[in-house]
């Protein structure tokens, strides 16, 4: 047993701690999520520089050789800051299924260029009746000659409004909800017929509503073997599980900071509001969500490499717990700063909507709860 | 016992279900659900009860109330939530009104109480202060006599739709000197349109706009804006925020909110089924159901012991506890329902074109976040719960 982190790990994490403290301070963070872009793309290069996008892949892609552990500690370091840029739709998404079914030409057209910072992807996979059931779609990829040809909707595909490239889930054989028939494509995003509406997301993101008009790609922008990706998308989500689990950590801690914090300094009746047991109580509450959240955290990142059915529970236990926990320290914790809480100006309401979104992507609790059943 | 409404009562609700059907303005159904809302939106409907006699509906009669009984006046509020109703604001309706025609001078009645019955003249409340949220009686805001005046100086906050209001009711303090900080606080009324008044908006984190902050600078405020006795504020602020908790269930708008829930569970799907059939989210919708059927019959137990003259006494702390973590649960629930498209930020998405289809996801997917956000206010204004559990610890268990 051992909970300990490498040097590098410590290295890394230091690192990034301090540029999320010195690059992405609250004022800073607003402004860009304000501005047209939505985030800041010289972060993004910085990122790239540090190595940090390079991380979770092997040294003779150009990667760091790192793995799980380490998306982790990024993510982690990313949710207490709020960080919007894409590092789960681009290094671990996208990553992933180069990483674990991608062609020699595929990995050396798009690893390279994910770790040095110059492509961007987004991971189209949600459809507006799916549901979190990445079987139920709609989207269809018909083989047409040395061509597929897509049609559908995506709905919510975060970061693509930043994105060059999407990874895209669609039919290409079975019926709806077949487990057969699921396949994964990359597509540059500016090809013909693909039409985009771009918008905000309640936590500071950005996404899309992405459609699909018979867009022809090339045969060679199927990863994998057509028709049998779905195990694969549920090995790269629960890896998306994971990190998102470790960011909704990082933003729980700093959440519960920030509310021991106020209950300090906050006075009503002549005393510090934190002197109130009530509060007290909550607080200790809050705090062994977050602890509770941390411990599945690090199960399901650990499980990740483990035999299918350990990995898909541990994910979905971390889902939920973690799901749980969001919901409750994010809920408390504005109603512990009273009215300035529910308002724009402080920073608490947004960790509050961060943590609240996070539950809608890649699976509700209810929905891995569900999965944890079918699991035995 | 008996749960039935008398053969009156129904008669009642057919009469207010059918005034409801030809004069509620047919464009704010819509309004209520989807935008926020203009001043004029806020005041249609009301304006209309003004003129039906119905605005006030709990005030005596000889101030325009209608001598309805707290059932009517249930039934009332219920039939207003069908239709999902944009309801008259409690500031002058259940608020100040209250506070004038019982402690206010004759001047003052003839002044106030009928620009609150039409909707004419629009008020709020000048209550908190940054530093004064649950222990309200430290405020620091005060008003110093010069002559005919008082010479507010002062900042509040948290001012609900101040920017569109009129008149505002203040708690400043009068005597600096008094031995507690309940004692020395007066109830001072103030034209809005007076110099040194500056209302600034505060952003809440839906996006939204409806609190302010309110500085005051050397307002100058003719003595006669004082109601009932100078330093006595405190009590009347107390009258004031029992009627403010009455109404604060919400269980006629929770009963129609739970039927969208319904509607929206039925229109998702879960592998293939409608999510209203899956099990777990419909023990939720059941869960809910019974909290707020138990909820509803509590309140009716209250409204039968005040029709049996006994005034609302701190029981309707339990309402409005557990009436807003309703709320909360319904909202939190409807969130769930929409999936993915809790997501998108509405304020963003809004057409360009100025068409009113909702271009990202249905339609009732559209301010489930945001509504989400905005409830999470329910347990910390009005006496936040945890001021409300205090209130019953002290009060009805004696500790
Ligand atoms: C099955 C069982 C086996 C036991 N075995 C042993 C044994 O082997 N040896 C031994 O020495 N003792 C033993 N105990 C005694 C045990 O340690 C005491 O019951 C325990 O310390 C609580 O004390 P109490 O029962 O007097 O409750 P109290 O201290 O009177 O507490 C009553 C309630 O008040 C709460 N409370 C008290 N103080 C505070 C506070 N400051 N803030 C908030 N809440 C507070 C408590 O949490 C509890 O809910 C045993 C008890 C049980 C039930
Ligand atoms: C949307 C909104 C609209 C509002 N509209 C108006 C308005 O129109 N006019 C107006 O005057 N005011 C208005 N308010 C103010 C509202 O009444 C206050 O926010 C409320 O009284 C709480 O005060 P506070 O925000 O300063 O929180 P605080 O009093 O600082 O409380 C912070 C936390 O500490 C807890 N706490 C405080 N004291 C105790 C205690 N003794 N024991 C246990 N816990 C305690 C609280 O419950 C809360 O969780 C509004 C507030 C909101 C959010």
């Amino acid at each position: 047993m051992d909970f300990n982190f490498t040097e590098e790990q410590d290295m890394v994490r230091d690192g990034l701690s301090r540029l999320v403290r010195e690059q992405y301070d609250w004022e800073t963070r607003r402004k860009a999520i304000e501005s047209e872009a939505g985030w800041r793309p010289e972060i993004w290069a910085q990122l790239a520089e540090l190595g940090i996008l390079g991380m979770p892949f092997s040294e003779e892609v150009g990667g760091f050789g790192g793995g799980a552990v380490d998306a982790m500690i990024v993510m982690e370091e990313f949710g207490k800051g709020l960080v919007v840029e894409p590092f789960v739709p681009t290094v671990v998404c996208a990553g992933g299924f180069l990483k674990h079914a991608g062609s020699e030409a595929q990995r050396e057209e798009h690893l390279s260029a994910i770790i040095d910072g110059s492509r961007v992807f987004a991971f189209a996979y949600a459809e507006p009746r799916g549901r979190y059931n990445y079987a139920d779609l709609e989207t269809t990829a018909k083989k047409d000659g040395d061509s597929y040809v897509l049609n559908g909707h995506k709905a919510v595909v975060i970061g693509a409004p930043w994105a060059s490239h999407l990874v895209v889930t669609a039919r290409t054989g079975g019926g709806r909800r077949d487990a057969e028939g699921v396949s994964v494509f990359i597509v540059d995003k500016s090809t013909n017929g693909i039409t985009t509406r771009d918008y905000e997301t309640v936590d500071g993101r950005r996404a899309s509503e992405v459609y699909f008009e018979n867009v022809s790609v090339p045969a060679d922008a199927l990863i994998g073997e057509e028709g049998a990706a779905l195990p694969l998308i549920e090995q790269v989500t629960d890896e998306a599980i994971a990190a998102h689990c470790a960011e909704a950590c990082g933003a729980m801690k700093v959440a519960n900071a920030m509310t021991l914090e106020y209950s300090k300094q906050r006075k009503q009746f002549g005393v510090p509001i934190g002197k109130f047991q009530v509060l007290q109580h909550r607080m200790v509450d809050m705090y062994t969500a977050y602890e509770t959240a941390v411990s599945l955290t690090y199960l399901a990142t650990i499980k990740l490499d483990a035999g299918e059915k350990e990995r898909k529970r541990a994910a979905s236990a971390a889902k939920v717990g973690v799901g749980q926990s969001a919901r409750f320290v994010g809920q408390e914790a504005v109603q512990i700063h009273g009215g300035n809480g529910v308002t724009d100006e402080y920073a608490i309401g947004h960790y509050f909507k961060r943590l609240t979104i996070f539950e809608s992507e890649f699976g509700s609790v209810d929905h891995h709860l569900k999965r944890h059943v079918s699991l035995g | 016992m008996n749960l039935d409404f008398t053969p009156e009562e129904q008669a009642f609700r057919d009469e207010v279900r059918a005034f409801i059907a030809e004069n509620y303005p047919k464009h704010l159904g819509d309004v209520g659900l989807r935008e926020d809302l203009s001043r004029e939106d806020f005041l249609a409907w009301h304006n209309i009860l003004g003129e039906k006699g119905w605005s006030v509906p709990a005030w005596p009669v000889e101030y325009g109330g209608t001598g309805w009984t707290p059932t009517q006046r249930y039934i009332w509020s219920e039939e207003n939530a069908r239709v999902n109703a944009v309801m008259p604001l409690p500031f002058g309706v259940s608020m100040v009104g209250p506070v004038i025609y019982t402690f206010g001078n004759e001047e003052q009645k003839a002044k106030h109480l009928p620009g609150i019955r039409s909707g004419d003249v629009w008020w709020c409340q000048g209550y908190s202060e940054p530093g004064a949220g649950s222990d309200l009686a430290s405020l620091k805001t005060t008003a110093v006599r010069d002559g005919d005046h008082y010479v507010i100086n002062g900042q509040k906050t948290w001012t609900t739709l101040a920017q569109y209001a009129d008149w505002g009711f203040f708690l400043c303090r009068t005597d600096t000197d008094a031995a507690k900080p309940q004692e020395g606080i007066s109830f001072i009324l103030v034209d809005m349109k007076t110099p040194g008044v500056e209302v600034k908006p505060i952003k809440l984190l839906d996006g939204g706009h409806e609190v302010n902050e309110t500085w005051l600078t050397d307002v100058r405020v003719p003595v006669e804006n004082l109601v009932g006795e100078e330093n006595k504020g405190w009590t009347y602020a107390k009258f004031l925020l029992a009627h403010e908790r009455s109404g604060i269930a919400g269980v006629a708008r929770s009963k129609r909110g739970v039927e969208k829930l319904r509607e929206i569970a039925a229109n998702e799907m879960v592998d293939g089924e409608p999510l209203i059939e899956d099990f777990e989210f419909a023990r939720k919708v059941s869960q809910l159901e019974i909290d707020l059927a138990a909820l509803e019959i509590t309140e009716l137990r209250t409204l039968a012991g005040e029709q049996a003259g006994k005034g609302p006494g701190p029981e309707s702390s339990i309402l409005k506890i557990k009436g807003t973590e309703i709320q909360q649960r319904l909202t939190e629930l409807t969130l769930e329902a929409v999936g993915s498209y809790a997501a998108p930020y509405y304020h963003s998405v809004a057409n360009d074109d100025g068409s009113n289809e909702y271009p990202v996801g249905p339609d009732y997917s559209a301010h489930a976040a945001e509504t989400y956000f905005n409830m999470r206010k329910t347990s910390i204004y009005g006496g936040s719960n945890e001021i409300q559990r205090n209130i019953i610890t002290k009060m009805i268990l004696g500790l």
